[in-house]
């Protein structure tokens, strides 16, 4: 109520204002029902559906009730919406018809006369029935109804729903209540129908003015007025949306026209935009309308400027409404960025700095409007979207104290204080909002520039507060590009010291990802950093890097190897600490991008040349000379035994990948060292057999090493001024170890791009050598690789001297003299003259000297020389002199050695050699291979080398095996012996000789009148390979036989081709004969049956055996039993024969054996007749007749004569089961008595036992004798035998 | 159009960053460079909400006075960054977008190449051309 008296648009706040509506008619009554009326309104929403398709909405309605007045009501052409009347209520509650034909009826006509004559449709009569009024004047009551119906007649026409009735408003009743309800809906309806209608009129007439703005004389600023006027009205309604939408509008359009400007389509309007910039106040926030400058946009007297900040400070006021801070922030920043370009674009006149101070002042009242708006913890959770205006305060502000010369070490000059002046002055006076404030921007900045000291506390101050926001939410990039600028003004200001730090975390951002251009800059700042700080070392380090850095021109680059070379160059005073020694990395100055070993294999003996070829690409910009190169070695001895000369080949050529990896790539980035793999076996230390084989990498602690993600969010979070010196970022290079071993090359000229530095490897000591570090030392600078990565090695091997004895052909025969090479790898030893081979000679293996033998010393497989080699030989030992030959060499020589064959069983007794060595029996035995029998012959050689004598085994084989038998014709005995040639090659074989062993013999005599007639050609025999020779001797002698004979064969033999190198060896062999002479003869005859001329199948003939003694068994004849039965003196030996056929041509009928016994000495006979039966037709052969020896069992124990009997019933009675068994073949029978024989076995104690005689002892004369048999006389069955 | 393209590896080192002024690149490089980080805030922003349904342009990075800085991400985590002039602002989204299709597409023709090794700095002619014509547009 008190505010509808007021006049409006002088202080407008829109959100306190309502959408206004009259009241007319009786305002007591109206009074009563205010404040149940200004509540309730607003109570329930509404749905206000929207024209142009906009969304429909839910609006709580709210209202300003004032009294009707007739200036209330708008003029025809003012467009003020704020002040608009959206609604014309008319109070009564009159219940009496005359009253109502008195005064209301006339009331309300003037009230709606005065709304028609304004062209306002929107009013509302409404009919209080209270129950008070009634009771008053009770005459005139007329029914409520009938005065709602004069009313609806006389104005409702036909709009029934603009008359309403409130019944009992002060009442608590159901009735009053639904009353009301339907009041509220009412008037809210009408409320929404009238903004509907008024503000699409509004907007239509908005929109028309916004198409004329082509037209000369069209004024943004009048256009603005209008449309915030809309603004205002959704801001009034609390459709803040609206309203923004409303404002954003207005800045696209104002925005395009200043686009439009550049674009040289200039408005008239603008020019006023255009005037040079004299106020740079900043925005003001705090103020939900900055009434000075509406008017002033009003006025059309705004600049840009004022333009911007006003229609932002509504922005802002409705995104905070709207809970939208931090769009605020966006939007601020946003709006900054696109004043400075659009003042830039309308080439607005700005003081220099101007622009700076409205940036800076603005971007702090942004910020603490939003901190007025929000808590702590919601203002650090949202640090991303403030800190852009923070980093941009802190950058407007250096670039103020630049421009004031606050950043100068020296302080302001009076130049700079008069700009200053002319800054501050544009500030204008404090707004009052802020006066009272401490922290106001305005006064921060005016601060600020005071002094030096302020300004400085406030730009770190900002500065902090941006790289801890920036640092919070993980913008690290940010931060040290910040760090950077901070950097930039501590050097500025002379203070290296804080500068240093963050210059270093910088670059150690750049570095590690790779940025080249930034770290070129960045390094450029530090090594002036450096220099200030009096860093020598290093300051020449990045001077060496920034020499090296392509990024860079020629001329600095040549400027900053300067720098490096004239440290170099200083001569090194009295301990002065400003030209010490300086340990810088090699990185800087050169890289190793090859080691190349020569030769290839990185493998020598130890003393060998070994040279090193290093790759160096020099960084500098020019050529450079190094007064060292020295590469530091480690020599580990252990695995010098390992390598050997044969060892793991290492690679000749180690190519460094980091050199040859592009440019581009970051060091740090490259994913790690590539695995080094390499085969691992594991052997059991016993037989050195290979347990297992595997994979290795070598440098898995480098590869499975975990590496810094790259991503600066992982890099260590240094706090700031502890961070390292960058100089030494790289690992401080290590000095080479002193008194290590090294390679070095001194006075070495590096010139810009690849070198090649050659060096002198030691190979003295045996071992593995690590090539360990790199150092290049120019005067007082030393640059040092600390690790060569990948790492390598080269081998020195140390060899003992070997002697290895081949044969030159395999087989190696006996008997022929063979020739061997000797190999002797000299390894470390050096052969002098005088040195000599000395072997031990063994009988069974010769060494034939001979004066031609050379020797053939070579390195490598070249020969070298060749020299003749002395060899003598004495008794017992060769000694070979050796030509002298330098180590690592091979020496050759061949040599002829003889095995003799081993012709008999002889054992000489156990000699020793002449060196000590047990003499080795040569072994013979039987080659699995080959059907030669093998010998190994041991040699023992003694070298100079060694105390220790070299054993070796030659393997020999016998080219001939030899067989022997005896033969014999009735007393007449032949010897055979056939010799078979199991070797390969042809021999001729002469001179065939058998003899007598001329040995000890046991009886001590000799028997001169033996003699062996040969039987043989004389000449010489081929002997082809896989062939036999076979030789006959008779053995003839004057007296009897010997029972046993020794003899010796013995041939020539030579290899058949290269017939003229040979000459015939000898060739031996020794066998026994046993059981010579021949003591019985046994001659059959077949008789057929009397009468007939033939035998005839089927029928008997009778077989008549004789056996007659030739010769007594010689005495001393090692048959012990037939001594024994020849003392007993019991009727001499007994002889049992047995015929037998095993072809079943014949049926043994009647007995088969018998036992004779002869009488001891002297010749005998006995005839033995058997009857057999030829069971085939044809030439049979006679049936076989064996003669075996018998010998009683135990002469001691059982009486000879019983023996005897028990003999003749056992036979007896086998004769007797024989007949009794008719049909029985003899084979049957036969071995019924092999049975019977068994049985008696097993029933006697003691048996006699049946041994045979020797080959040579009984002659058979009938021997494959054959008997011509007739087939039987009735022949029905015709046998056909085909075999 | 622009004034600085550049491409950078998934971890963070320049492939190829080609400027219009030649005195500024190293404002540039600084530039491109902080960028990464607004770059990585939205990509793993991204991958928080959408997993792998997410948009390859990643928009404006951030403003600055005079440059406005543009992003993209290739699904290897490639990085191509826009610099635009403030001045220009005729250059709509739309085109910033097309422009990284271009570049994109271009990208892909360089890793095609069997002569070319995944990670080292791009030195393609057709690229450098591609570039080129984003970077004429402007002058």
């Amino acid at each position: 109520m008190d505010s509808a008296e007021e006049k409006p648009a002088a202080v407008i706040y829109a959100m306190e204002n309502k959408p206004i509506v009259t009241c007319a008619g009786d305002q007591a009554l109206f009074t009563s029902l205010y404040t149940s009326l200004a509540q309730q309104l607003p109570r329930e929403p509404m749905e206000w559906r929207r024209t142009y398709g906009r969304a429909p909405k839910m609006i709580h309605l709210e209202a300003n009730f004032v009294q009707f007045k007739e200036e209330l009501l708008p003029k025809d052409g003012t467009k003020a919406l704020l002040t608009f009347p959206f609604l014309h209520i008319y109070w009564t509650d009159c219940c009496d018809s005359e009253a109502y034909r008195s005064s209301v009826k006339e009331d309300v006509s003037r009230w709606q006369s005065s709304l028609r004559s304004h062209g306002s449709a929107d009013w509302l009569i409404i009919v209080v029935d209270g129950g008070d009024a009634r009771k008053k004047n009770k005459s005139n009551i007329l029914p409520r109804s009938s005065i709602v119906d004069k009313i609806r007649g006389d104005f409702c026409n036909k709009q029934n729903d603009r008359c309403v009735v409130l019944s009992d408003p002060l009442k608590d009743s159901s009735r009053s209540q639904e009353s009301w309800n339907s009041l509220l809906l009412k008037l809210r309806t009408l409320l929404l129908m009238s903004f509907t209608k008024n503000l699409g009129r509004f907007e239509d007439d908005m929109r028309t003015l916004r198409e004329k703005r082509t037209q000369p004389g069209w004024s943004f600023c009048e256009y603005f007025m209008v449309q915030e006027e809309l603004a205002f009205v959704f801001e009034m309604l609390q459709q803040f949306e609206d309203a923004l939408v409303q404002y954003d509008e207005l800045d696209a359009l104002f925005t395009q026209y200043v686009l439009n400007f550049g674009a040289g389509d200039a408005a008239k309007w603008l020019g006023s935009f255009c005037s040079p910039v004299l106020n740079w106040s900043g925005l003001l926030l705090r103020r939900p309308i900055d009434m000075e400058k509406r008017n002033a946009i009003q006025r059309g007297s705004a600049s840009l400027l004022d333009m911007r900040s006003y229609l932002f400070s509504r922005q802002c006021t409705l995104l905070i409404f709207l809970q939208r801070p931090w769009e605020v922030t966006h939007r601020a920043l946003e709006l900054l960025h696109n004043c400075v370009q659009e003042l830039r674009l309308l080439e607005v006149p700005v003081l220099e700095g101007a622009l700076d101070c409205w940036v800076f002042l603005s971007c702090l009242e942004v910020l603490h409007r939003i901190e007025s708006c929000c808590d702590r913890a919601q203002l650090a959770a949202n640090s991303s979207h403030t800190v852009g205006l923070w980093a941009y305060a802190t950058d407007k502000l250096k670039s103020l104290g630049q421009l004031c010369g606050l950043v100068s070490r020296t302080g302001p000059t009076s130049e700079d204080l008069n700009r200053t002046v002319d800054l501050l002055a544009g500030l204008g006076d404090e707004r009052p909002e802020t006066a009272s404030s401490l922290q106001s921007p305005y006064k921060k900045l005016k601060e600020a520039l005071s002094s030096v000291e302020a300004f400085e506390r406030h730009y770190l101050e900002l500065c902090q507060a941006a790289m801890e926001m920036y640092r919070a939410i993980g913008r690290l990039r940010s931060a040290r590009l910040l760090g950077k600028s901070l950097a930039e003004y501590y050097m500025s200001k002379g203070e290296p010291e804080q500068a240093e730090a963050l210059l270093a975390e910088a670059l150690r951002s750049y570095v590690c990802e790779g940025w080249s251009f930034p770290v070129t800059h960045t390094r450029k700042q530090m090594g002036e950093c450096q220099k200030l700080l009096g860093r020598s070392v290093d300051s020449l380090q990045t001077s060496a890097l920034l020499a090296g850095d392509t990024n860079l021109t020629t001329e600095e680059r040549t400027r900053f190897c300067g720098d490096v070379l004239n440290y170099a160059g200083e001569p090194v005073e009295q301990g002065g600490a400003a030209s010490a020694k300086a340990s810088l990395d090699m990185g800087a100055f050169a890289r190793l991008t090859r080691i190349r070993f020569r030769p290839d294999g990185a493998t020598v003996h130890s003393g060998a040349a070994l040279q090193v070829e290093l790759t160096l690409r020099c960084l500098m910009p020019a050529a450079v000379r190094a007064d060292e190169l020295a590469v530091g070695i480690h020599l580990d001895a252990e695995h010098a035994s390992k390598g050997g000369a044969q060892g793991r080949g290492l690679p000749g050529t180690v190519d460094f990948e980091a050199a040859v990896s592009p440019a581009g790539r970051p060091a740090s980035l490259s994913a790690g060292p590539p695995p080094e793999m390499d085969e691992a076996h594991d052997r059991s230390p016993s037989d050195d057999s290979l347990s297992s084989a595997g994979v290795v990498c070598k440098n898995a602690h480098l590869v499975i090493r975990r590496h810094d993600s790259g991503s600066p969010q992982d890099a260590p979070r240094t706090p700031r001024g502890h961070a390292a010196p960058i100089g030494a970022a790289p690992a401080t290079p290590v000095a080479l170890k002193e008194g290590a071993r090294m390679l070095t090359g001194r006075r070495i000229a590096l010139e810009p791009g690849d070198n090649s530095v050659v060096l002198t490897a030691p190979s003295d000591e045996p071992g593995t050598y690590t090539l360990r570090q790199l150092s290049v030392t120019l005067g007082n600078v030393n640059f040092v690789l600390p690790h060569i990565y990948p790492s390598v090695q080269y081998h020195v091997y140390s060899q003992e001297p070997q002697l290895t004895v081949q044969p030159l052909a395999e087989p190696l025969l006996a008997g022929l003299p063979q020739t061997v090479k000797f190999t002797l790898l000299t390894g470390h030893y050096a052969v002098r003259k005088g040195d000599a081979l000395q072997l031990s000679n063994s009988d069974g293996m010769p060494v034939l000297a001979n004066a031609g033998c050379t020797a053939r010393i070579s390195n490598s497989g070249a020969a070298v020389s060749e020299s003749a080699l002395s060899v003598q030989s004495s008794d017992k030992v060769t000694s070979i002199s050796l030509p002298p030959a330098p180590p690592y060499h091979a020496l050759e020589f061949h040599l002829e050695v003889l095995c003799l064959i081993p012709s008999g069983p002889e054992r000489t007794a156990d000699e020793r050699l002449t060196n000590g060595e047990v003499r080795h029996r040569p072994r013979s035995y039987s080659h699995p291979d080959t059907a030669m029998s093998a010998i190994d012959q041991k040699m023992s050689i003694d070298c100079p080398w060694s105390i220790y004598s070299t054993l070796l085994t030659l393997t020999f084989h016998i080219p001939f095996k030899t067989e022997h038998s005896l033969l014999s014709a009735g007393n007449r005995k032949f010897i055979r012996v056939c010799v078979h040639n199991v070797s390969d090659s042809d021999f001729t074989l002469a001179h065939v000789k058998l003899a007598e062993k001329n040995g000890p013999r046991q009886d001590g005599r000799r028997r001169a009148s033996l003699e062996m007639r040969s039987l043989n050609a004389t000449a010489e025999q081929l002997l082809c390979s896989k062939r036999s020779v076979h030789c006959l001797w008779e053995a003839t002698c004057k007296e009897d036989l010997p029972s046993s004979l020794e003899c010796v064969f013995s041939a020539s033999f030579c290899p058949r081709r290269p017939r003229h190198a040979a000459a015939f060896q000898l060739f031996h062999y020794n066998f026994l004969l046993d059981k010579v002479p021949t003591l019985y003869s046994v001659r059959a005859n077949m008789l057929p049956l009397a009468g007939e001329r033939h035998c005839r199948s089927g029928s008997l003939c009778g077989l008549e055996v004789v056996i007659a003694r030739l010769a007594e068994p010689a005495e001393g004849q090692p048959d012990v039993d037939g001594g024994g039965t020849d003392a007993d003196g019991l009727g001499g030996s007994k002889v049992l024969y047995e015929v037998a056929d095993s072809s079943s041509n014949w049926a043994v009928c009647g007995r088969s054996s018998g036992l004779v016994s002869m009488p001891s000495s002297g010749s005998w006979a006995h005839k033995v007749h058997i009857e057999v039966m030829p069971l085939f037709a044809g030439h049979l052969p006679f049936p076989k007749i064996k003669v075996l020896k018998y010998l009683p069992h135990n002469v001691n124990t059982i009486q000879p004569d019983a023996d005897s009997q028990v003999e003749n019933d056992s036979l007896s009675l086998l004769d007797k089961t024989l007949d009794d068994a008719t049909a029985d073949t003899a084979s049957v029978r036969s071995r019924g008595s092999v049975q019977s024989l068994g049985e008696q076995q097993h029933r006697g104690v003691a048996l006699p036992r049946l041994d045979p005689f020797s080959p040579g002892q009984v002659f058979n004369h009938s021997h494959a004798r054959q008997v011509l048999v007739l087939p039987a006389n009735d022949d029905h069955i015709v046998e056909v035998h085909a075999t | 159009m622009a004034v600085c393209i550049a491409v950078i590896a998934k971890e963070n080192y320049p492939l190829y960053i080609r400027s219009v002024p030649t005195q500024n690149e190293l404002k540039f490089h600084y530039t491109v460079h902080t960028s990464l980080d607004v770059v990585e805030e939205k990509i793993s922003a991204v991958g928080k909400s959408l997993g792998d349904q997410r948009e390859l342009y990643l928009g404006l990075l951030y403003p600055t006075e005079d440059y406005k800085v543009y992003g993209y991400v290739t699904n290897s985590k490639v990085k191509f960054v826009i610099v635009v002039d403030s001045s220009n602002t005729s250059l709509r989204d739309n085109e910033i977008r097309s422009m990284f299709r271009k570049l994109h597409n271009s990208f892909t023709d360089v890793m095609c190449n069997p002569f070319h090794t995944p990670g080292n700095p791009i030195q393609s002619k057709a690229f450098d051309e591609v570039v080129s014509g984003m970077l004429a547009q402007s002058t």
